[in-house]
């Protein structure tokens, strides 16, 4: 393995329809994923993540830019000639085929002797922790077990790199969970490439090595999870990961001070900017000097924490973030004056 | 009254009123299917009559008949190579029309299920059309195509392609394209109902897993459109084998076939036994021939 990227999209540019129905799916997009990586790509649903993960498959053709797959240019090359396999969204598995029969497909179609198919068969089958269901056939299987055929499927031929659609979105919340400390021990004992597609912003911080956030076909930051929450680039990045409060602020003379007046963060420039803050950065504390006054008007019980909706005094609506104590309640009542204290750093100064 | 007692008398009048609630439709095939079927196995054991018809004694004639034929000078016994020839153009005209009715309805049926959906009624609606004629006109409207002086020989010869036109009425091959014209909607309709059920995202899954488009068509499109394949063969052949009006009218005289044959028993021939003997024997082929194609293709779709 050389120590240059695993697949690089350089200016990819992706167009559906003709004349005035053309829509832009993806926007000058380049990107480079290193070897070995777990990389994700994050978005809404329409934001071109899929596309992109199709123009790396094959099964779409760039309108510009080109795909090099460990250094090699692959734009042209049909999905069928690339050493790069997919677990789709819907798993796609063969219904008239086993599990193992499933398994042993790709590498029936490369031509690997009779041995070899079935020792990797079997090997990816216990990697799965199938090897009890090898002679089933997908519509006896549960959802979970077909997501570790079409996973097993996926990697028995050994691609350079693993393409994953949205594969955990059909699951429910626990086998979610499950499948994505598997997704990474697997990854893990592979060594493989994984380029992961989602529109869930947890699983994607929770699972990632490195996350590209996508909007409207632009890949608009690209970073670790650290850095993709806590340094957004842009509103949307900052709105779409986790919940934050924006507020209208101005620079001025070095620093940043919200509408109402108060001194917020240091900051160059001057004119109208957003103030970021997240909600558990926010300590609700008695009104003092130096805190921010804002009334209670309401909390959302959530278990493990609390909202806390409150107004600033020059109207804007921010949301707190407060713990559960086991003693009960933990939020003051509304109508109370408090005053918020704002953890150090914690203040994100976005443009416009 | 003994527990158990009340549930199993319920159990019973349901099972009688059962009966009685399908007694029409057993009543229906007993008259419809199967009294006029035992006629028919009947008059195969009985004697021909002099015009027609048939009388006493039992006899075996009729089926000693149908393979064997005794010579009326000597008294030999050798095989009836006319009704062997017979036998075996029916056989292989039937398998060859549901091969090809096979190789035209597959691409057809596929590109129906890949047009828009709101299409798909109007292609559908246009491959059904031709049921809507009587088979004697669209038999006579292929014999106008094929004829020497039809649509297909004058284009021939007017393109210089040819010379003098090419004999194709009243041989097997206007037999074979007349059935194969006629059928071809019996094999798309089933085709395109397994295709529209196949999941597209299949070819996707096996294109991504290095297969050829050779590959996807045998192992992933044929074995998932099986049950339609199998449909369409037992629609095609059946009638197929049976064909009557095609082979008369596109084959000339010379060239019968089984249902031909049945037909100059019970008239010209006035061999009643006989034909009634050849008509069981024709069911009996048919349904052996479905037993086994069933059981064959049943046992490759387990393989995979």
């Amino acid at each position: 393995m050389g120590a240059g990227p695993a697949v690089e999209a350089q200016n990819i540019v992706k167009q559906f329809g003709q004349g005035a129905e053309v829509v832009r799916a993806l926007d000058d997009v380049s990107v480079r994923i290193a070897q070995g990586e777990f990389f994700t790509l994050l978005g809404p649903s329409g934001c071109g993540k899929t596309t992109l993960l199709r123009c790396i498959a094959g099964f779409e053709t760039p309108t510009a830019g080109r795909i090099l797959l460990g250094g090699r240019d692959i734009t042209g090359e049909p999905p069928n000639r690339r050493r790069v396999n997919t677990v789709f969204q819907s798993y796609a598995l063969f219904p008239h085929l086993t599990v193992a029969q499933n398994v042993a497909f790709g590498l029936e179609m490369l031509g690997k002797s009779r041995a070899e198919v079935r020792q990797t068969t079997e090997r990816m089958l216990a990697l799965v922790r199938l090897d009890q269901l090898a002679g089933r056939r997908p519509d006896a299987l549960s959802g979970g077990q077909q997501q570790r055929v079409a996973l097993a499927r996926a990697l028995a031929p050994q691609p350079e790199v693993l393409l994953l659609d949205e594969p955990l979105s059909a699951l429910d919340l626990k086998l979610r969970k499950e499948m994505q400390s598997e997704l990474k021990r697997l990854q893990h004992e592979t060594g493989i490439t994984f380029v992961f597609v989602t529109h869930d912003q947890e699983e994607a911080l929770t699972m990632s090595d490195r996350i590209g956030v996508m909007s409207a076909g632009k890949l608009l930051q690209v970073g670790t999870p650290r850095d993709i929450y806590n340094r957004p680039v842009n509103r949307f990045v900052a709105d779409f990961i986790g919940e934050t409060n924006f507020l209208p602020a101005r620079a001025e003379g070095g620093v940043i001070r919200l509408a109402s007046g108060e001194a917020v963060a240091q900051g160059p420039g001057s004119g109208p900017v957003t103030v970021a803050i997240r909600p558990e950065q926010l300590r609700l504390d008695v009104l003092a000097e130096g805190l921010l006054p804002a009334t209670v008007e309401g909390a959302t019980y959530l278990g493990t924490d609390s909202h806390v909706h409150l107004r600033l005094s020059d109207g804007s609506a921010v949301v707190a973030r407060v713990p559960s104590s086991p003693a009960g309640d933990s939020a003051p009542p509304s109508g109370t004056q408090v005053g918020l204290r704002i953890a150090p750093g914690a203040v994100q100064v976005l443009e416009g | 009254m003994v527990p158990g007692m009340a549930e199993m008398a319920t159990a019973r009048r349901r099972a009688r009123a059962g009966w009685l609630l399908s007694a029409p439709a057993l009543l229906l095939l007993l008259v419809g299917a199967a009294g006029p079927l035992l006629v028919v196995l009947v008059f195969s054991f009985l004697t021909k009559g002099g015009y027609g018809g048939v009388t006493l004694p039992l006899s075996g004639a009729a089926w000693f008949g149908v393979f064997l034929e005794r010579d009326i000078f000597d008294g030999t016994v050798s095989a009836a190579d006319a009704h062997l020839v017979i036998f075996w153009r029916s056989a292989w005209l039937s398998v060859v029309t549901t091969l090809l009715t096979f190789v035209l309805g597959l691409p057809t049926a596929w590109f129906i299920a890949t047009r828009p959906e709101r299409s798909r009624g109007l292609w559908l609606f246009l491959i059904t059309i031709p049921f809507w004629t009587n088979l004697l006109i669209r038999t006579f409207a292929i014999m106008e195509v094929i004829r020497n002086e039809g649509l297909l020989n004058t284009a021939l010869t007017g393109l210089g392609l040819i010379d003098r036109p090419i004999q194709i009425l009243f041989t097997d091959w206007a037999t074979l394209i007349g059935m194969t014209y006629v059928y071809l909607p019996l094999m798309v309709l089933p085709l395109y109902a397994a295709i529209d059920r196949f999941d597209f995202r299949l070819l996707e899954a096996g294109y991504d897993l290095y297969a050829s488009r050779l590959a996807l068509l045998r192992k992933v499109i044929l074995p998932i459109v099986r049950p339609g394949i199998v449909a369409g063969s037992i629609l095609v052949f059946i009638p197929a084998l049976g064909s009557y009006v095609v082979p008369r009218v596109l084959g000339g005289g010379k060239n019968m076939m089984i249902g031909n044959f049945i037909e100059l028993q019970f008239g010209q021939a006035r061999n009643w036994p006989l034909g009634a003997a050849l008509s069981m024997l024709l069911l009996l082929v048919v349904t052996a021939a479905l037993l086994v194609y069933v059981r064959v293709s049943a046992r490759e779709g387990r393989d995979g």
